[in-house]
């Protein structure tokens, strides 16, 4: 692991001053794999929006390679960080070349003509999420599973040193979840990056992921590696009013009827 | 060739051979040569001052409606995310209409001016068109959501027909009868010496709309993502805003609504080049609707139409078949 990409400081994430969590302190270190835990509407879209300068904090500061997020430009912002958020696209008629292109835009002119390095940057993005073959086929006849590799691409594209992505695997099935999580780990051990990403996919946390952070109602987030999220039974705590167990040494969990 | 290049250039040669067209056919057929003979400044009697004086302004303002209100259509289309989007849905038209009515309705209510009627009608409508923007864009610095602000649009749209109606109730015959007319829509109400009114604003929400084609790329992701990739939504937002009411504010005002175009030359741009990048789309809507703007015009002015023929009825019988068309023949727009 290389130093902090990403680091957040104590970071109060919330809306219209009602604060969602206790001060979140954060490192997300280079080639780092980080999955966002957590039940729902405990904070996970809102810490994600938080640390990729979408949604400003009510206190605390989020740095990307040393710079606070939210006093940089939009533009310089955009050359850090990258974000996958919920959703298709609200365009089919997109062909998957291009829309992966627009994923360069804090790098092209004001005309966004795009030069030799930004077709090889798609070209690259393309390879690594595993969409090279959708290349020419339009945004509206591409499956769940396909959109997601297509929109990862266009995170990639942007060449950011951070990605963020909200819940990438939901509405897959469960090769494609596996797949997705697999290629973020092979995108941030391959290409030195800080991913971090939200998911109910407690299993492929747990077998895919370097570390986990936990978000949890009324006390701090928890930030640690799978392992030790069992054996401490953090995780267990976690979830502990879903009715599920986690056999720490197996490292799997069961829902009880 | 690139093949959207192929079509730009289709589109540009289409609007060429339409315009030509228009100089040359009316109630009075001018023969080609004497169009050109007119065009090149040669003395020609008659035919001459009915190509330059008549025509030519007609034709040009028919270039500039067509032109102006597809590119506001498409950029509104991209920035609410809604293919039924167009200049008029923001309630923008009716803004204008409502400044028209109020000076062409209650004229009795104003103080002579030493003004033309067609000025202060231009004058009013631009000012009706604005007031409403400038709402539009107190609430967009509110929301800022566009669901909300499409359906503020509506509403305020309503509101303004209501008024709109009131007045009319309420006015006396003659005055009606011009309004209603202005109503049905022309490419005839401008002169020679109106058309820098028209082509001044025009132009420079032609420009706008064009040198906005990256950002608007990036609105094609949805809203967040653009912001991710560091665009100022809200600035291209207000950027839209303005763009569009000086569109179709000044074309309203010289034209009367003519609100259709604005929606189906878009979708009719998108299916020909297949293409939704706004590089390629916006000029190529540009260009598209500036040559349909004519086609309607020279419909209206066939020999056997009589002239009768209201704009608005010709752009509505082209344009609805064909918006229906597009959104019938697939999911296009392509949601699922």
């Amino acid at each position: 692991m290389t130093a902090a990409r990403m680091q957040a400081l104590e970071l109060v994430i919330g809306y219209a001053g009602r604060p969602l969590s206790a001060p979140i302190g954060l490192e997300l270190p280079g080639n780092s794999l980080t999955a966002v835990l957590g039940i729902n509407g405990i904070g996970k879209s809102t810490l994600l929006r938080t640390l990729a300068g979408l949604h400003k904090p009510l206190a605390g500061h989020v740095l990307c390679n040393g710079d606070d997020v939210f006093a940089m430009s939009a533009a310089r912002r955009a050359r850090c960080i990258a974000v996958v958020l919920t959703g298709r696209p609200a365009t089919g008629l997109l062909d998957v070349q291009t829309l992966v292109g627009l994923g360069r835009h804090p790098w092209t002119g004001r005309w966004g003509r795009s030069t030799a390095d930004d077709r090889l940057a798609v070209d690259h993005a393309l390879q690594l999420a595993g969409a090279a073959h959708l290349r020419l086929r339009k945004v509206g006849t591409c499956s769940d599973g396909e959109v997601q590799k297509v929109l990862i691409a266009r995170a990639l594209a942007q060449d950011t040193p951070v990605l963020l992505l909200d819940e990438p695997t939901a509405f897959l099935d469960l090769p494609n979840r596996a797949d997705v999580v697999r290629m973020l780990r092979r995108i941030a051990h391959g290409q030195g990056k800080a991913v971090l990403f939200s998911t109910h996919d407690l299993q492929l946390a747990l077998d895919l992921c370097d570390r986990l952070l936990l978000l949890r109602a009324r006390q701090a987030a928890w930030l640690g590696t799978p392992a030790e999220a069992l054996a401490s039974g953090e995780l267990a705590r976690a979830f502990s009013s879903s009715g599920v167990t986690f056999d720490p040494v197996a490292g799997t969990h069961r829902f009880l009827p | 060739m690139h093949r959207g290049t192929a079509w730009l250039l289709l589109f540009a040669l289409a609007g060429l051979v339409l315009a030509v067209l228009g100089l040359a056919v009316g109630s009075v057929q001018v023969p080609l040569p004497e169009v050109w003979r007119a065009l090149c400044g040669l003395p020609g009697g008659t035919n001459a001052v009915i190509v330059l004086q008549v025509r030519l302004p007609e034709v040009l303002t028919a270039m500039a409606a067509g032109a102006g209100l597809g590119a506001a259509g498409l950029m509104m289309q991209t920035v609410f995310h809604n293919p039924l989007a167009g200049p008029g849905v923001l309630g923008i038209s009716s803004g204008a209409s409502m400044g028209v009515a109020l000076v062409m309705l209650a004229r009795p209510l104003w103080p002579a001016l030493p003004v033309a009627q067609d000025l202060l009608v231009m004058a009013a409508a631009l000012a009706g068109a604005l007031a409403v923007l400038l709402l539009i864009t107190l609430a967009d610095r509110r929301i800022g959501d566009s669901a909300t602000l499409l359906i503020l649009g509506l509403m305020v749209g309503y509101l303004a027909s209501a008024l709109v109606s009131v007045l009319q109730a309420a006015s006396e015959a003659g005055a009606l009868k011009g309004f209603v007319l202005w109503g049905m829509g022309s490419f005839a109400a401008v002169d020679a010496r109106r058309l820098p009114w028209l082509w001044l604003p025009v132009a420079a929400g032609l420009v706008l709309a064009v040198s906005l084609a990256k950002p608007l790329n990036a609105l094609l992701i949805g809203d967040e993502n653009a912001r991710s990739m560091g665009v100022d939504v809200r600035r291209v937002h207000r950027t839209v805003i303005w763009a569009t009411g000086l569109l179709a504010g000044t074309i309203t005002a010289c034209c009367g609504p003519v609100a259709f175009l604005g929606l189906a030359v878009p979708h009719l741009a998108r299916a020909c080049m297949r293409s939704v990048d706004h590089r390629l789309l916006m000029p190529g809507t540009i260009l598209l609707g500036a040559a349909l703007a004519l086609a309607c015009d020279l419909v209206v002015r066939l020999p056997w139409s009589g002239g009768a023929l209201p704009l608005n009825t010709v752009t509505s019988l082209l344009g609805a078949p064909v918006v229906l068309w597009i959104l019938l023949k697939g999911r296009r727009w392509g949601r699922g």
